[in-house]
């Protein structure tokens, strides 16, 4: 079933007091709730549970790939496909290979930390609810928004927003889908 | 006496950012070059058209060269690199302090980069697009150059993976990519502020593409700190092996001169010499013509010129030790090498970079000369220049004169060596100005950071 709405949103106006929100939040039993503000706040991802995330992993895989790319596309062309015997070096000189396997590892692994970001972000989205609060362009210069979304089981339009009344926010409004 | 504690008066640390900024003001001060209606001030129209004419230029110059080849260019034998590969290092040299200040900076938790990475960031970007400019029209054929990766071709032939001139190849894309990539990253957000901002239907539009739909999700800031981390992480070791990947194009060749052991450290101590003076005469006009003191303060140029001036030590301690390796080395060539840089037909050109490297940063250890915008501006390009003649002295005066003296010849720059030039310096302005037009100078949100007001205070909790 279809929520009529996506969930209900405080206004604050400094990070500690987001921080707060959040904590208090969290302490009254909410989980599904994400709170958006103009720059990272490291207690913010505490207060959230926020610190574990898959992306380590992913750059981790992309430069082991990256890596092994590097050194096998040389091995490849210089042992077996294209031999130049240059001086009677060996044609398997990995001392030479290491530059090139370097460079691999660290491009793939940078791409996979980029597009690693965007996959666990879920970006692009060109829309999201959220927008539709008027004053939530403020979310990127300085205002400080935590949603409790309607998804979340202890949810309740008029419990919740009684609720986050209490938080002392500038202003609570819906976010409608 | 011992009983008192002694009490130093220590002088109030230069704050990073003037005091009194609020995270709406900075938005709004930084925004504002970028979403204004308003014509740009007169500095920017002509550092604009000063790199649109000069970037005609170039389009000529490049344009005589596919026609007439590079027989245009002074090169001649012996020396068949030399304007060229010496534009090639020298920017790609420049482009490393963008890389230093946004990632080993990270790294280390220096905040003061925050204010001065975008931009150090962009030059990055333009200035090795720019160096890439000149081993492809180096080619001969260049629009040949894709033979220089390997891909599976009818001719059945591939890349010499031996060959430093390949791991270049590699180093410089990779470069190019991960700068760019990590130039993306850190404007998203500022992105989505401008979407935000902007009231014009097209601005918002096209803010609003590349932004993705940031929303500024603490589940989304979360993984962005991650990655910023593992980027600079990855930057790291990647801008310094670039350097190096640059200088065995010279020590993997056996030419006297070049094949030497202390070429990397010493080419990534220059690269990051000059880098730095480049991001020094970018910031000082920009700061002063857009009012932008209160966030790119003297506090920062000190710090830059500091930086400038340690790189620039062990720039002419490698001088000293250039020299006497080439003397204790035992070896004719060697010695006669480093003796021809210092008295040969490049003489002038040797002492004037020895002035520009090794003498004049010595100015910067006096407060007065580190806190002074106009004197640090001049300083800054007396190091550009005395940068380029460093890479322009070891090419050709080592390709010029070297194990054979019956094939020994002078260079001589012909206007189209100095038009290809000068056509990149175009290059470089035009981009970068119109960097400065479109998008943040300054990275916003991670300002924001710095401000006091962003601690979260727990004992109100």
């Amino acid at each position: 079933m279809v929520k009529p709405i996506y969930g209900v949103m405080a206004e604050f106006e400094t990070p500690t007091a987001l921080v707060n929100a959040a904590r208090a939040a969290r302490e009254k039993g909410y989980r599904k709730l994400d709170a958006y503000s103009p720059f990272p706040i490291e207690e913010l991802s505490d207060a959230l549970h926020l610190h574990k995330n898959m992306l380590p992993l992913i750059v981790l895989i992309g430069g082991i790939i990256g890596g092994i790319t590097g050194y096998l596309l040389q091995y490849y062309i210089t042992v077996y496909q294209y031999p130049l015997n240059i001086g009677g070096r060996p044609l398997h000189s990995w001392p030479a290979y290491i530059i090139i396997t370097f460079e691999l590892t660290i491009l793939f692994a940078s791409l996979s930390a980029v597009f690693g970001l965007l996959a666990l972000c879920g970006l692009p989205m060109p829309y999201h609810p959220t927008f539709n609060v008027p004053r939530f362009a403020l979310a990127s210069r300085n205002r400080f928004f935590l949603c409790i979304e309607s998804t979340d089981p202890l949810f309740d339009h008029n419990k919740t927003c009684e609720f986050l009344e209490t938080l002392e926010p500038r202003e609570v409004s819906e976010v409608a889908h | 006496m011992a009983d008192e504690p002694q009490v130093i008066d220590k002088p109030a640390p230069k704050e990073i950012i003037a005091p009194g900024y609020t995270f709406g003001t900075v938005t709004d001060q930084i925004a504002a070059v970028v979403l204004t209606k308003k014509t740009p001030p007169l500095f920017w129209m002509g550092s604009f058209a000063v790199g649109f004419g000069l970037l005609l230029l170039f389009l000529l110059a490049v344009g005589v060269l596919f026609v007439r080849g590079l027989g245009i260019w002074g090169l001649r034998a012996p020396a068949m690199w030399a304007w060229d590969i010496t534009n090639f290092v020298w920017w790609v040299g420049i482009g490393h302090a963008g890389t230093l200040i946004s990632a080993i900076l990270l790294l280390l938790n220096q905040q003061w980069r925050n204010s001065i990475n975008r931009f150090a960031e962009a030059m990055t970007l333009f200035a090795v697009a720019c160096a890439g400019m000149f081993p492809v029209l180096h080619l001969g054929r260049p629009w040949l150059m894709y033979w220089l990766f390997p891909y599976p071709n009818s001719m059945a032939i591939e890349p010499n993976f031996r060959s430093p001139l390949v791991w270049d190849v590699f180093a410089v894309s990779t470069y190019a990519t991960v700068s760019l990539l990590f130039w993306y990253v850190g404007l998203m957000p500022d992105l989505a502020t401008l979407r935000d901002r902007a009231t014009d239907r097209f601005a918002k539009f096209s803010y609003g593409i590349m932004a993705m739909g940031w929303r500024g999700s603490a589940k989304h800031w979360a993984v962005y700190e991650t990655a910023s981390l593992l980027l600079a992480g990855l930057a790291t070791p990647l801008v310094l092996s670039v350097h190096t990947v640059v200088s065995f194009d010279f020590t993997i060749g056996i030419v006297p001169g070049w094949h030497s052991t202390f070429f990397p450290p010493y080419f990534v101590a220059g690269a990051i010499y000059s880098g730095f003076a480049m991001v020094l005469a970018l910031a000082i006009p920009l700061r002063s013509a857009y009012g932008l003191q209160g966030l790119i303060t003297d506090k920062h140029l000190d710090n830059a010129a500091k930086v400038m001036m340690a790189t620039g030590l062990i720039v002419g301690y490698s001088y000293i030790m250039e020299a006497f390796a080439g003397w204790y080395s035992g070896n004719v060539f060697e010695q006669a090498a480093i003796w021809n840089r210092m008295t040969g037909m490049y003489k002038y050109q040797y002492w004037t970079l020895i002035a520009c490297n090794v003498i004049a940063p010595n100015a910067l250890w006096f407060k007065k000369v580190r806190s002074s915008p106009v004197i640090l501006f001049i300083w800054s390009i007396i190091v550009l220049i005395g940068m380029w003649l460093e890479r322009f002295v070891i090419i050709v005066a080592s390709l010029s004169q070297d194990n054979l003296p019956s094939s020994w010849g002078r260079f001589e720059a012909t206007r189209w060596d100095v038009a290809t030039y000068l056509g990149t310096i175009g290059l470089f302005l035009f981009l970068f100005f119109l960097f400065i037009r479109l998008l943040p100078m300054i990275s916003i949100f991670e300002v924001r950071t710095l401000l006091p007001q962003a601690k979260v205070k727990e004992d109100e909790a």
